[in-house]
């Protein structure tokens, strides 16, 4: 199966470079990019790609993005960046590299399919907030508000969770919950 | 092409059985008793009072997954039976399948802790209660309706319409409890009546299934039909 590549990068230049490096590989699906990171999160909710190609000065934390994210995320870089921001990426694509290390740096940055399959599985911990205020009684709206995220991205979350889990209904999560102890009776209303 | 492996009047309705037994528990709600010997679907119909035709195409549509009967034969069938047949599966839901469930949960809520005893089983309760309530709004509302169709009454406050509008399904939530049952209940209630419990639920959410089919692609085609006749009159 193709692996979907979101690009993070503001340069329209380099994201078209990229693309025509990318184009006709067989082992990556370039999604549509993103210009900046500003509706990251939903993005990334929405789409669930494999693996993130993001120029690490459009975002100050990555590892919080890595939390909730089940993905391999590589640093695009042009310029001097500090080690101790490279360190919390799965790999840096330097944009004077040539066509095949490109890929291949990619290529090695993608997790194993086993581990893939693993983490695919199980809820991040966004998805466990979500799921914890969910099982509350809370509204879509509520806990958008709680978790300071849009409704969107609570949709996505939750489709996510049903997907992983099985379970659509509300009361049927609240069971999920309390078996994993994620939430206890003084939670429930 | 499916035409030619649905069953037919001639076949022996034990034959029918034997190859798909999951068609034993719908004898009863068809009108058809047990002890039918080696005799034809065509005879033991008779013998009940069953329409043959209306019979074979109600097991066929619970056999055939991908077998959705034309309009054109709904309309050349008799139809008579299909608001009690339907009426004899809520019965048999609500008095047979979901207390047998209910028991099995019971058992296990019992080993689980107490007060994820509890939420377990009135998330199961909440739902039988949506089900009952489900099939008292068709029995109060739809069926009269048809009803007085059939007897050439047209009742102007209801129409089919309002049924297409508002009929959920009531499997999703059958779904997530099998889910849970066998997915994520811990280690320590891994006994028969999670085995058990969870081939029933696979058995009652497969029946319902059908039984929304038959109300949506054969129970609404027909009422629609008999409403505008009755309008052209």
């Amino acid at each position: 199966m193709k692996q979907r590549l979101l690009i993070v990068e503001p340069s329209e230049l380099i994201i078209e470079g990229l693309k025509s490096i990318l184009d006709g590989q067989i082992r990556f699906k370039v999604l549509e990019p993103e210009m900046g990171a500003d509706q990251l999160d939903e993005r990334l909710a929405a789409t669930r790609p494999d693996i993130v190609l993001i120029n690490p000065t459009l975002i100050g934390n990555v590892s919080r993005l890595r939390g909730e994210h089940p993905m391999a995320v590589v640093a695009l870089v042009y310029q001097y960046v500090e080690r101790e921001v490279l360190k919390h990426y799965d790999a840096v694509v330097d944009i004077r590299d040539s066509r095949a290390v490109i890929i291949e740096t990619l290529a090695q940055a993608l997790p194993g399919d086993t581990e893939a399959g693993k983490s695919n599985y199980e809820l991040t911990k966004r998805e466990t907030a979500v799921l914890v205020e969910l099982a509350q009684g809370k509204t879509n709206k509520e806990i958008a508000d709680a978790l300071n995220v849009s409704v969107h991205t609570v949709i996505s979350h939750r489709k996510n969770i049903s997907h992983k889990t099985g379970i659509k209904s509300v009361a049927g999560l609240t069971v999920y919950a309390m078996l994993n102890n994620l939430i206890d009776e003084s939670a429930l209303l | 092409m499916i035409k030619s492996r649905l069953f037919s009047s001639d076949s022996r309705l034990s034959d029918l059985i034997t190859a798909h037994p999951s068609l034993l528990s719908l004898l009863s709600r068809l009108g058809v008793s047990l002890g039918f010997g080696d005799r034809s679907i065509a005879d033991v119909c008779e013998d009940s009072g069953v329409d043959t035709a209306f019979f074979l195409l109600i097991c066929n549509v619970y056999t055939f997954n991908n077998y959705v009967p034309s309009t054109a034969a709904i309309l050349g069938t008799e139809m008579t039976g299909l608001v009690p047949y339907l009426e004899k599966s809520h019965k048999y839901y609500v008095e047979k399948r979901l207390p047998h469930i209910e028991c099995h949960l019971d058992a296990i809520a019992q080993k689980l802790n107490g007060r994820i005893g509890k939420v377990f089983i009135s998330f199961f309760k909440e739902y039988k209660e949506e089900v009952e309530t489900h099939f008292m709004h068709e029995e109060r509302d739809v069926f009269p309706h048809i009803r007085g169709l059939m007897a050439g009454k047209r009742d102007a406050t209801y129409s089919i319409g309002e049924f297409i509008d508002t009929h959920s399904d009531i499997e999703g939530k059958l779904d997530d409890l099998l889910n849970i049952v066998f997915k994520y209940l811990p280690p320590q209630v891994d006994d028969d009546n999670v085995l058990d419990v969870v081939d029933d639920i696979l058995r009652l959410s497969e029946d319902l299934k059908k039984h929304t089919f038959i109300e949506e692609k054969i129970m609404v085609p027909l009422v629609k039909h008999l409403e505008n006749a009755i309008l052209k009159k």
